[in-house]
């Protein structure tokens, strides 16, 4: 048991490669472990950063700078009574969060955090994300069809539709991007890992290759990710002024907090997939420019650094929170959290640790960022009509992302193409 | 107008819901953009809009019912309750009538004051309804810019009159209240204060591509409509309609002052909003001339401790933020009114909501009832 155990540990590869049960476990658990708390912390963020944007506050109130907030809320929601409308169609109604929240998370099975760190990495890894996400409509149809309501109705129907047509335009960027894996080998991959490690060997990440085609690609997908991903400008269904909440009017409590983790956890996988295929997945910013042992060593130091210039500003808070007895608690529950997170920094600094951790850091950095353009889109933009949205979905988009697709073949095969009419003309 | 024949036919039952092409949505009362409670049934085919029909009186307070149990000073607060969010301007229009009916008019110095207040009202009331009628379209962010800014304005009304919202700032004659210490500063600071945040509203909108293509061609509404429907304001004006009683018929001291009238060209919601932002520009002149020329003097008429106008009739009607509120009031020369009658422009402006969204979509009725700038309170009464 044990040598089954420790025997996955020289394997270096993912534990569904090595076919190792426990491990392969234990990674699913830490993965929807680990998405939970980055959609927690995603909610608290989501919050103060568009606060901050619309000159509020954002939650103040249940502890620290609202740092228990999401949890307030969840216990909330999960405490609340459970209403299923009289006539809504049960069965469905109560299996549509259910399918949501599974699509949403079964994705995360290929999306590799690091070389070693995912739970599977599948030859068909793309193919198998696209193609469980796609399933997550499924249960908005369904839920907006069993709460046997307008606004749900009408929500649902938006979303199918904007979800079919966004996905093309999805699929012909990631295409592209799949096309540049084969330049060097001549085989291209759809696995995952393939792909980042492809774009390792090609010493690029594809959003600079063939520039702007690559970029080109790319920002395709980042637009199309975001109707994808229902959220605005393009959060039609639902729009809360027009169809109140859409899919999920007739929701509440805890059925309601599953369309929320599916939401988040959705958008966490489309930047997987994005940071994936263009921005190098795991990989840190210019291993080669500034290679050497030197460098790596500076940028392993990194993740411990984050951590402790997260500290570093909870202490700061603490420092500046009001010396009056009602403010204690929440001045020492903030050093508290400080310390644990500068416990956590101390941890990294071990080099055994911090050679572990590295991927995972950058891929989950990359993430924030994405995360934080959703953001900011929300604080931004007003919200697209209907026909506006198939409009750029149809006209701009899938013409784009079909043109980006021919010219990027077009430029790998130029070394062959002009081979051949070199030949022909010889 | 003849006579409307294009009711909404609810009655007629599709054999079943497979069958069904249309669609009877039920948008309100409760409805996150319906302003309030308005109640307004759509029937829809998929997303486009067939017909509409507005249900109204959710709010129903009987106000001119309540002026006739009042004296005619006791009902002067009364008209802030109808559109809460430009009450000075309600207040204005409900004094002067009065004044009318009496023959008295107020001093010059009280007709500055309110100058100045019924234009800030303008701008306060314009903000609420840029932050709300954004909101409706999705950006979510000027709605916190447009309050901020609001809050400046009440702010001069609390320090003037005690009140920020329902402020009751005129008496019949006058002012009551003389201009507190630091009045013109205050003014003075918030117009140079405000004008850089309209810019500020403007560069987040005006040049947006999403709003741009959620406002322009939405909504229009031709001059010879408008005027068939009896509707004004900065609705009438967007559509290329110059009407605009403080210079039709200028009321209180507006002949003094130099201001533009900002009209539009296509008559939709894009041309509404333009106006709309450059009515407070304008406003922002009229209180920077007014509070220049704030003359000295008494700031009440001579009025009789109890108001008793002599028989008649009168309608006066002022430009109020949302368009023309006009007040008939009729006196039978006992100390109550015999009746009291309000032209609501938001009223009036709401029966253009039909005609605005035939055709449309879904999403374009909430952008059309923003920009109809409706305040519940002032349709119901």
């Amino acid at each position: 048991m044990i040598e089954y155990i420790k025997g996955y540990l020289s394997t270096g590869t993912t534990p569904g490669e090595a076919g190792n049960l426990f491990w392969a476990t234990v990674y699913i658990l830490l993965v929807i472990t680990g998405v939970s708390v980055a959609v927690l912390c995603m909610n608290w963020l989501e919050r103060k950063i568009l606060a901050h944007m619309q000159i509020r506050l954002g939650p103040m109130r249940v502890g620290p700078h609202g740092l228990l907030q999401p949890f307030a809320d969840a216990l909330k929601l999960l405490i609340k009574e459970d209403i299923i409308p009289h006539d809504a169609d049960k069965l469905v109604f109560w299996s549509a969060p259910v399918v949501v929240t599974m699509t949403a998370f079964t994705t995360f099975l290929v999306v590799p955090f690091g070389r070693t760190h995912a739970v599977t990495d599948m030859n068909i890894g793309v193919l198998f994300m696209l193609g469980v996400s796609s399933l997550g409509v499924l249960g908005i149809i369904m839920a907006g069809w069993s709460s046997n309501s307008h606004y749900p109705l009408m929500g649902s129907l938006r979303s199918s539709a904007q979800m079919v047509s966004y996905e093309i335009a999805m699929g012909l960027a990631i295409v592209s991007a799949v096309l540049m894996t084969s330049l060097q080998t001549g085989t291209g991959t759809l696995s995952m890992i393939g792909i980042v490690e492809a774009q390792a060997s090609q010493h690029t990440w594809f959003i600079f290759k063939f520039f702007p085609l690559g970029f080109l690609a790319f920002a395709v997908f980042a637009i199309a990710m975001v109707a994808e991903t229902n959220r605005a400008p393009f959060d039609l269904p639902e729009a809360e002024s027009e169809l109140v909440a859409g899919f999920h009017t007739e929701y509440s409590g805890f059925r309601w907090s599953l369309f929320f983790l599916a939401e988040y956890s959705a958008m966490l996988a489309v930047s997987s997939i994005a940071v994936t295929l263009w921005l190098g997945g795991w990989m840190r910013p210019f291993p080669s420019l500034l290679g050497g042992p030197a460098w790596n060593m500076a940028f392993s130091f990194l993740p411990a650094l984050t951590f402790f210039v997260l500290a570093a500003g909870c202490f700061l808070g603490t420092i500046r929170m009001p010396k009056i007895p009602q403010f204690r608690v929440q001045t020492i529950g903030l050093g508290t959290f400080g310390a644990l997170l500068g416990f956590v920094g101390l941890v990294l600094l071990v080099p055994a640790v911090s050679v572990r951790v590295q991927d995972i850091y950058w891929f989950v950095v990359k993430v924030a960022f994405f995360m934080y353009l959703y953001i900011w889109y929300r604080g931004t933009f007003p919200r697209y009509r209907f026909d506006q949205l198939m409009k750029v979905g149809w006209k701009v988009l899938l013409p784009t992302g079909l043109g980006v697709l021919i010219a990027t073949a077009l430029w790998g095969l130029m070394p062959q193409l002009s081979a051949a009419i070199t030949g022909v003309l010889q | 107008m003849s006579e409307r024949t294009d009711y909404l036919d609810l009655d007629t039952k599709d054999e079943t819901f497979l069958d069904a092409t249309e669609l009877v949505l039920n948008m309100g009362p409760q409805h996150p953009s319906t302003h309030g409670v308005l109640r307004v049934i759509l029937k829809l085919d998929g997303e486009k809009v067939l017909g509409t029909e507005c249900v109204i009186g959710y709010l129903h307070r009987g106000v001119e019912k309540i002026a006739e149990n009042r004296t005619y000073a006791m009902f002067n607060p009364y008209v802030d309750r109808m559109d809460y969010v430009a009450a000075v301007s309600n207040g204005l229009g409900y004094c002067e009538a009065v004044e009318k009916l009496l023959n008295v008019e107020a001093p010059p110095r009280a007709q500055y004051l309110r100058v100045i207040l019924t234009e800030l009202c303008r701008i306060a009331s314009h903000q609420v309804w840029l932050g709300t009628h954004a909101l409706d379209i999705g950006a979510i962010t000027p709605l916190f810019y447009c309050f901020r800014d609001r809050e400046e304005v009440l702010k001069i009304f609390e320090k003037y009159c005690g009140a920020r919202l329902t402020t009751h700032a005129f008496r019949i004659g006058g002012c009551i209240y003389e201009a507190y210490e630091g009045f013109e500063q205050d003014c003075k600071k918030f117009c140079d204060a405000f004008l850089p945040k309209l810019d500020e509203y403007e560069e987040l909108l005006t040049t947006n591509r999403i709003w741009v293509e959620r406002t322009k061609g939405v909504g229009i509404l031709n001059p010879e409509d408008c005027i068939a429907l009896g509707v004004t304001g900065p609705v009438l004006r967007a559509s290329g309609v110059k009407w605009d009683l403080r210079k039709a018929q200028p009321y209180e001291s507006y002949k003094d002052f130099d201001f533009e009238i900002p009209t539009g060209v296509n008559g939709d919601t894009y041309d509404r909003y333009l106006v709309r932002i450059e009515e407070m520009r304008q406003a922002v002149r009229i209180i920077r001339q007014a509070v220049d020329g704030l003359p000295q003097g008494p700031i009440m008429a001579k009025v009789p401790k109890v108001i008793k106008p002599p028989v008649g009739e009168v309608y006066h009607s002022i430009e109020a933020p949302k368009g023309e509120l006009g007040y008939f009031i009729v006196s039978d020369a006992s100390t109550q009114p015999y009746r009291v009658r309000v032209r609501p422009p938001s009223f009036v402006n709401l029966q253009a909501l039909d005609k605005m969204v035939r055709g449309l979509l879904v999403a374009d009725v909430v952008a059309v009832i923003g920009t109809l700038d409706i305040v519940l309170g002032e349709v119901d009464r």
